[in-house]
C-alpha cells in the first residue's frame, strides 16, 4: 500500500467522526469535542494495527 | 408529536435544565433521512446537524462515486456474478442511489442505460484493454475491466459509498428517535462488599 493510497482513508475518518459524534449529541460544541476524540482514538487504532501488520510482515 | 429528552448536564456541562427536542412525526422524518441525508433533521427543525449530516454522508457518497468515475454504485442483474451486495449498503443513502434500479431495470429488459451507462450494472461479455505500456488484452467482463483501470480506486469508491449508506442508518435512528444517549455507570451508594 502506498502512502498516496493511504490519505484516502482521512476524509472517511472525518466523516464518520462526525456523523458518530452527532449521533450522540445534540449541540455543536459536543459534537466536535466528541468528533475530535473519536477521530483520534480511530487513526491510533490504525496506527497500532498497522504497526503490528508491518511487525508480522517483517518477520514472516 | 414526539418527544426525545437529554438529561441535565449531558450536552451543557453546567446546565440543569434537560434539553428537550421536538422529533415531530418520527415516521416522516425516518423517511425522509432515508431518501435524502439531513432532510429529517431539516424537517424537524434540527437544522445544523441536518446540513451536518447532508455534508458528511452525500459528501462522502459523491467523493466515492468521483473515485470510481460513476461506476461503484450499480445493482447487479439477475443470476449475475459477483453478485454486487454492496449495493444493499449503498441503498442507505436513499435518492441518490435509486438510478442504478432504473439502469438495471433498462438493462435487463435488453434497452440502453440512460446517461451513457451511468450507474448500469457491468456487461458480462470480454472486454478489449490495453493497459500502460500499450499490451492489448481481454479482460472476461466489464467489472474486471473497470477494476483494472481504475485501481485502486475502484475498491476505494465502493468502501466509501458503502460507508456512505451505513452512516446514513445511524443518520435515520437519530431522526426517529434523536441522539443516543450515553451515560456513565453510576457508583452504587452504601452496601458494603
Amino acid at each position: 500500500m502506498t502512502t498516496v493510497t493511504l490519505w484516502y482513508a482521512l476524509p472517511l475518518i472525518v466523516s464518520v467522526s462526525l456523523v458518530c459524534a452527532a449521533t450522540r449529541h445534540e449541540l455543536m460544541r459536543p459534537i466536535m469535542h466528541h468528533a475530535v476524540r473519536f477521530g483520534a482514538w480511530v487513526v491510533a487504532f490504525m496506527a497500532v494495527f498497522m504497526g503490528l501488520l508491518a511487525l508480522l510482515g517483517r518477520l514472516a | 408529536m414526539a418527544k426525545a429528552v437529554l438529561p441535565a448536564g449531558y450536552d451543557v456541562a453546567d446546565s440543569d435544565q434537560p434539553i428537550e427536542i421536538d422529533l415531530k412525526e418520527p415516521w416522516i422524518a425516518a423517511l425522509l433521512a432515508w431518501l435524502m441525508p439531513g432532510m429529517g433533521h431539516v424537517y424537524q427543525g434540527r437544522t445544523g446537524k441536518g446540513i451536518l449530516f447532508f455534508v458528511c454522508v452525500f459528501g462522502t457518497f459523491v467523493f466515492g462515486m468521483l473515485l470510481g468515475e460513476g461506476k461503484v454504485v450499480y445493482a447487479s442483474l439477475p443470476g449475475q456474478e459477483p453478485w454486487r451486495w454492496q449495493y444493499y449498503c449503498q441503498l442507505g443513502v436513499g435518492l441518490p442511489a435509486m438510478p442504478a434500479l432504473v439502469q438495471r431495470r433498462l438493462v435487463s429488459q435488453d434497452r440502453k442505460p440512460l446517461f451513457d451507462g451511468f450507474m448500469a450494472p457491468p456487461l458480462d461479455t470480454p472486454q478489449p484493454w490495453k493497459d500502460d505500456s500499450g499490451h492489448a488484452s481481454k479482460q472476461p467482463n466489464e467489472l474486471a475491466k473497470w477494476t483494472v483501470a481504475m485501481h485502486p480506486r475502484f475498491e476505494i469508491g465502493t468502501v466509501y459509498t458503502v460507508i456512505a449508506g451505513l452512516l446514513n442508518v445511524l443518520v435515520i435512528c437519530d431522526a426517529y428517535a434523536g441522539p443516543l444517549v450515553l451515560l456513565p455507570k453510576r457508583k452504587e451508594d452504601g452496601g458494603g462488599g
